[in-house]
């Protein structure tokens, strides 16, 4: 296996045009989607890493694609802001580019949005070897097309990302964290449809089967007791409260998706597919984020069986740790729009996992 | 009867499908009315099926085609083709589906912005997105330019909103980008789609996602003897740790225009007005009012206002939404930018604004979304004196450049259209625009779909032509 490590974008274009099919790798954090495929050589890209640009009065950081997010996340900190989007993962070294192309999110993407909300402005090699920018550096943009949202998710296929460009925001100077347990699942789901539906703003609104809501608050310290108050009353059930260390803790610890053993998979639902899935999902270990719009599961059983699931209900899934070339199960969503801009893009197929025909 | 028109006329019927030349007036211009172009026709479709029908119709004779919802980009966006078809979406304005408890609206293309919200109101729903123009513009309008609005730091823009859509590719297919989950397992196709101008085809059916209805708000209106002290509290409440949903600015042009249109009851002799607004939780709002209080009270603001009632807030807020086209008051005609520049450079920007308008002799109105940095210089001329026009976009040219040079962009919410797309490669390089113009072209070969808008200088120089229409000139169509 063939492993470059470019330390600049022009090293990454000149690898790209060197060699006929490519895979990026990062921190290794998701290794279903950075072992390489037979005849792939790998982009070690941890070479192309820092902050390139961060003033914290513009909401916005600028940094290359192989930067750790521990690093970001430090340096945001001190400033006492964050990356809303909740990128998960952090302690096992992933990246930013690595998040990006991922297009993963977590729980604290229930207050502002994803990682598809955040990402301002792209830099990438493209599979001709051309170095591309599109978006900006500022937060709001409408000039071309759209290419940072085109990346999220792309798992390298569109392009190996060499800069990035985030809106971030201030982080909320107080926390709390609720865990309100039902007996039932319907009466959970019923609780997370009217949380979801009303004003209450709420930085995570996580499921944990069978039946336990897990509620963040984030804001002033000062009004965080009467809006406690205020949860528990709504919900009208109490529930077990964490704070301070405590409750960080959890939520560092839930970041790790260290879940149970077998693959690590992620699936975008709605809140309406939860009570078919705890049917057929058995004890297979998860979670559900952002009011049911975002499933982590570990899968320790054939994968098939998974994905025959996850078609029988629609969805699909997307496979982040264990050993496998199936990285997307369920339906599949490629269709004729993506296979020409994937054309466009990449007209030799050097980003494929295919080898060629 | 030629041959092409004929077949259209099997497609639609006489009154969805105009041609002569009194019906065709009205679309010949958008919001950008120094533009002007006469289709060959206007067909007015009723539902999908019939949008496939004139795509594909258009892609049979290889005629350029322009969407149109209510027509209000500022960009020129939805200004037609000469001799192309404009495909008229404001019939499809069905609400399709409203599922209060998942929290989405599915709408037609043709379905006005603010209808949404009113549809969504009676279940404590909204939808966030509000271009000033959303009374009249349609979602289509909005999904094609990436519609922005007051909120946009803290919400995003319209391709933040959007779930779904239903669209059809300029050869006359149809697919379905996104999903109802605000989470996707692949590439982010339907965000590429999202602010493409129309280059990539027609959205006939949209799925929205609405937020609940914050349960309070706190507006404040805080008047300055000078803009740059404005623009200061607008960094001080930033410092704060704050984050308003709206920060606004109006200069005192801004200011005499909206108190002439609307009487807001805006300080008159204010040199600028800023507008914060916070929103949320209502002890959350209470508790950050009290450092908002502070730091505006700090700023330098001669006089505060708290709205005390919904209707105080309204108040507020229509003198601000009124402020673009009351400055029709002032001036015959204006031109108005939308550039961004980092908020740190605000101060910097109007400044050189200012200088600009004196050198240039043209009074310059500036309203802004003060918190993401998004410009409004209205650009004030008469077009009846000789050269003024001329003028005016030279110096709206100046301004643009600017906010690149400072580190912003050319648009923030009205896109590229016609009118910025010289602009283009001040913000990007011929690499980069060529990469985008290799997408438009893996989607639409013949480069029929709203053709000759956001990339620079002529498009597909081949394609392009003046005079008659080549069908017109081989006697197979022709404009009565």
């Amino acid at each position: 296996m063939r492993v470059l490590h470019p330390t600049s974008p022009a090293e990454v274009q000149e690898a790209i045009r060197a060699h006929s099919r490519v895979r990026a790798r990062g921190g290794g954090s998701k290794p279903a989607l950075s072992t390489p495929a037979e005849g792939q050589t790998v982009l070690e890209m941890r070479g192309l890493s820092g902050v390139i640009e961060y003033d914290p009065g513009e909401y916005v950081l600028v940094a290359r694609a192989g930067t750790p997010l521990a690093e970001v996340e430090q340096l945001l900190a001190q400033h006492g802001q964050y990356l809303p989007f909740d990128p998960p993962l952090v302690e096992q070294g992933a990246t930013l580019g690595g998040t990006v192309a991922a297009g993963l999110s977590g729980p604290m993407r229930q207050r502002y949005g994803g990682v598809r909300d955040f990402i301002l402005g792209v830099q990438f090699v493209d599979g001709t070897g051309q170095l591309v920018r599109g978006g900006g550096k500022v937060v709001k943009n409408a000039a071309g097309f759209d290419l940072p949202k085109l990346m999220v998710g792309s798992l390298g296929r569109l392009g190996l990302l060499t800069e990035l460009a985030f809106k971030v925001f201030p982080f909320p100077k107080a926390t709390a964290t609720l865990q309100i347990s039902f007996f039932k699942l319907e009466e959970a789901l019923e609780a997370l449809y009217r949380l979801a539906g009303s004003p209450i703003e709420l930085y995570a609104l996580d499921l944990e089967p069978p039946a336990t809501l897990t509620l963040r608050l984030g804001g002033l310290p000062e009004a965080l007791p009467a809006r406690l108050e205020r949860l528990t009353a709504f919900v009208g059930r109490a529930g077990d409260l964490l704070q301070g260390e405590a409750e960080t803790r959890y939520w560092r610890d839930l970041n790790r998706l260290e879940l149970g053993e077998g693959y690590l998979v992620k699936v975008a639902l709605t809140t309406r597919h939860i009570p078919a899935l705890e049917q057929a999902l058995g004890s297979a270990p998860r979670r559900y984020m952002s009011a049911g719009h975002l499933l982590y599961l570990a899968w320790n059983d054939e994968l098939a069986q998974l994905d025959t699931l996850l078609r029988s209900q629609s969805l699909s899934g997307l496979v982040l740790k264990g050993s496998t070339h199936q990285l997307r199960i369920g339906i599949d969503l490629e269709q004729v729009f993506g296979q020409r801009v994937a054309a466009a893009l990449d007209p030799q197929g050097r980003f494929s996992p295919a080898p060629p025909q | 009867m030629n041959l092409a028109l004929g077949e259209l006329e099997r497609l639609f019927p006489p009154g969805r499908l105009l041609h002569k030349p009194g019906e065709l007036t009205p679309y010949e211009s958008d919001a950008l009315t120094a533009f002007r172009a006469r289709p060959l026709a206007v067909v007015l479709p009723e539902n999908h099926d019939e949008v496939v029908a004139a795509v594909r119709w258009c892609a049979k004779y290889q005629v350029p085609y322009v969407a149109r919802g209510s027509g209000t980009s500022l960009s020129g966006g939805s200004l037609p083709i000469d001799g192309g078809l404009l495909i008229g979406l404001n019939r499809m304005n069905k609400l399709l589906r409203l599922d209060p408890q998942e929290r989405i609206a599915v709408v037609e293309p043709g379905f006005i912005n603010l209808q949404v919200s009113n549809a969504a109101a009676p279940y404590g729903l909204y939808y966030a997105p509000d271009p000033s123009s959303q009374p009249v513009s349609t979602i289509g309008g909005n999904l094609a330019f990436n519609s922005g609005g007051a909120h946009c730091l803290k919400y995003g823009m319209t391709s933040n909103h959007v779930l779904a859509a239903k669209v059809v590719l300029p050869d006359g297919e149809s697919v379905v980008l996104g999903s109802e989950s605000l989470e996707n397992t692949g590439p982010d196709w339907l965000g590429l789609f999202v602010g493409s101008e129309g280059l990539m085809g027609i959205a006939t059916e949209i799925t929205l996602r609405l937020l609940p209805k914050p349960e309070t708000y706190h507006t404040v209106l805080a008047a300055y003897d000078t803009l740059e002290k404005a623009g200061e509290a607008v960094a001080a409440v930033v410092a704060s740790g704050l984050l308003p949903g709206a920060m606004e600015i109006m200069d005192s042009l801004a200011i005499e225009a909206a108190e002439a249109a609307v009487k807001a009851g805006y300080p008159r002799e204010a040199r600028a007005l800023l507008i914060v607004e916070l929103e949320g939780e209502t002890p959350q709002v209470e508790a950050e009012a009290r450092y908002l209080d502070e730091v505006i009270r700090r700023s330098g603001a001669y006089e505060v206002r708290v709205a005390q009632s919904a209707e105080e807030r309204l108040k507020i807020w229509k003198g601000r939404k009124a402020a673009f086209s009351a400055v029709g008051r002032l001036s015959p005609d204006y031109i108005v930018q939308d550039g961004v520049v980092p908020r740190s450079r605000l101060g910097q920007a109007l400044a050189e604004i200012e200088r600009l308008s004196a050198r240039y002799g043209l009074r310059v109105a500036n309203v802004f979304h003060a918190g993401d940095g998004n410009l409004h210089p209205l650009i004030l001329y008469n077009g009846r004196v000789e050269g003024e026009l001329e003028r005016a976009e030279e110096l709206a040219g100046e301004i643009l450049r600017l906010c690149v040079a400072l580190g912003g962009s050319i648009t923030g919410e009205h896109g590229v259209g016609m009118e910025k797309k010289a602009y283009m490669p001040e913000m990007f390089s011929e690499t980069d625009l060529t990469a985008m113009r290799r997408i438009r072209l893996a989607l639409d070969p013949l480069e029929l779909s709203n053709r000759g808008k956001m990339f620079p200088g002529g498009e597909a120089p081949a394609l392009r032509q003046t005079g008659p229409h080549p069908l017109e000139r081989a006697g197979v169509i022709s404009r009565e």
